[in-house]
């Protein structure tokens, strides 16, 4: 099997854990006619069940903390982790916020970090293909 | 008797890899339609060998064998379909042994099996998926049934062997046997084909039983890795197939003796590039066109679009033919 098998198809899964819906608006941008990254074999999909890669976004309320890790771990290997925004890293606009228990990397192991407020769509696309070879590297070994 | 074991092997393989091709054009058609650049052609080829590599995982409340055999049973189904619709210009390989009738029956497999992969799965989401591709497979059943009978039927008149034989079929195609009413009709008949075949392939606007953004891929919420891989070939095989049965029932000709090539394998190539431009044609109407220009229905519409528009609509058609027969 080659191990180039992921290096154009990436299915992507999104969970929004108490974010301000403003990296989620980002993320949807990148599937706009303007950025598109279909055409690099990205796709958006429903399930955590079909994901190759988690993108978090939010700072982790209290209520989130289980269903954040249950999601990760309906994840079939090999996966990564993509934490977007600020927020989920040291809490951002939310910082000392009564009701978080995050940041994301305390709750489940993030692999690549997009900082921003909200981040630009190239920035998250960026993120993405960062995360791709991580994951390649996770088939690598999986397979050796 | 080794084309009987062979056959059918080579034909579920060509299925998948036009099957999957036809994917691909697909989504880089609509991509150009909503002014986007869209992924390579060869796209669902990089998916399929992505998900083969990924961890299938079965849910513990999951009932696992049934889990494990639905995807088996759907690809089965839908590749058993190729063995009696004729493609590539040929005779079907079992063509003798069955006819419409039989590929009407077969039909309902895979979708039996995706709802039975609903049902097994315990999610609450799967399992409402599995009613909807019920409720779906009932409605769309009657006027796709009306369609083949009423062309059928047009046929036994002029045919002295079964009507319902797409060599039959292949012999006297319908345009040829009906007056301007007639043409009307049969017009009328391929429209309602090609919308159920939207719904048959379950594409937007039916795609109700697998919606991403209610259901979180609904029927398929729980499948991953190689199991999700057998269902993402059987669509593509059974897309194939459903190009196919529309093919043979309304536009069985064939360009060799037009063009006047007589040798057996120009012939057949001639034939066979034929075959995948009007497969194109007819998945460009029914699949992408409506694919980029709607948004997904309601479930009560689409058994209200199905089961009263549809069935009107096929019976207007049948009506037609009729009185040209008459006249
Ligand atoms: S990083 Fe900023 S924009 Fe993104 S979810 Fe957090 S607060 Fe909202």
């Amino acid at each position: 099997m080659s191990l180039n098998s992921f290096k154009r198809a990436l299915w992507l899964y999104h969970i929004n854990a108490g974010s301000c819906n403003g990296c989620d608006i980002e993320i949807l941008a990148t599937l706009t006619p303007r950025y598109d990254v279909e055409r690099f074999g990205i796709v958006l999909v429903g399930s955590p069940r079909h994901a190759d890669v988690l993108a978090v976004t939010g700072p982790v309320p209290r209520q989130m903390v289980s269903r954040l890790k249950r999601v990760y771990e309906q994840i079939p290997d090999p996966k990564v982790v993509l934490q977007v925004g600020s927020c989920g890293m040291e809490g951002g606009v939310f910082h000392e916020s009564y009701n978080l228990v995050g940041p994301v990397d305390q709750i489940i192991p993030v692999d690549v970090y997009v900082p921003g407020c909200p981040p630009r769509p190239e920035a998250i696309i960026e993120g993405v293909v960062k995360a791709w070879v991580k994951l390649e590297k996770a088939a690598e070994q999986r397979i050796t | 008797m080794v084309s009987i074991v062979v056959g059918p092997v080579i034909l579920a393989i060509m299925g998948a890899f036009f099957g999957l091709l036809y994917l691909g054009i697909d989504r880089k058609l609509v991509a150009h339609m909503q002014g986007r650049i869209g992924p390579p052609i060869i796209q669902p080829f990089r998916d399929v060998g992505k998900l083969l590599m990924k961890e299938s995982i079965i849910p513990d409340g999951a009932l696992s064998w049934l889990f494990k055999l639905a995807p088996i049973l759907c690809l089965m189904g839908s590749a058993v379909l190729l063995l009696y619709i004729p493609i590539f210009g040929q005779k079907a390989l079992l063509e003798d042994f069955g006819d419409a009738i039989v590929v009407l029956y077969l039909l309902i497999i895979p979708s039996l099996a995706l709802v039975v992969a609903g049902f097994s799965s315990s999610s609450p989401y799967a399992t409402v998926g599995a009613q909807r591709e019920m409720v779906i497979m009932m409605s769309y059943e009657f006027p796709l049934a009306m369609t083949i009978v009423a062309i059928a039927w047009r046929i036994g008149h002029v045919a002295e062997t079964n009507p319902f034989m797409f060599s039959t079929v292949a012999t006297y195609p319908i345009w040829s046997l009906v007056g301007p009413m007639g043409v009307a009709g049969t017009l009328i008949l391929l429209i309602v084909l090609l919308l159920v075949t939207t719904g048959e392939l379950s594409r937007i606007p039916f795609d109700l039983a697998e919606a991403e953004t209610e259901l979180a891929g609904g029927l398929l919420v729980e499948y991953s890795g190689r199991n999700l891989v057998l269902f993402y070939i059987a669509d593509a095989i059974k897309t194939f197939a459903m190009a196919s049965l529309i093919i043979a029932l309304f536009f069985p000709y064939s360009l060799s003796p037009v063009v006047g090539i007589e040798a057996l394998v120009p012939a057949f190539v001639v034939d066979a590039l034929f075959f995948l431009l009007k497969i194109l044609l007819v998945m460009f109407i029914c699949v992408m066109l409506i694919r980029a220009a709607m948004a997904r229905f309601k479930i009560d519409q689409v058994s209200k679009i199905y089961f009263i528009a549809m069935t009107l609509i096929s019976l207007v058609g049948l009506i037609l033919i009729w009185v040209d027969l008459v006249m």
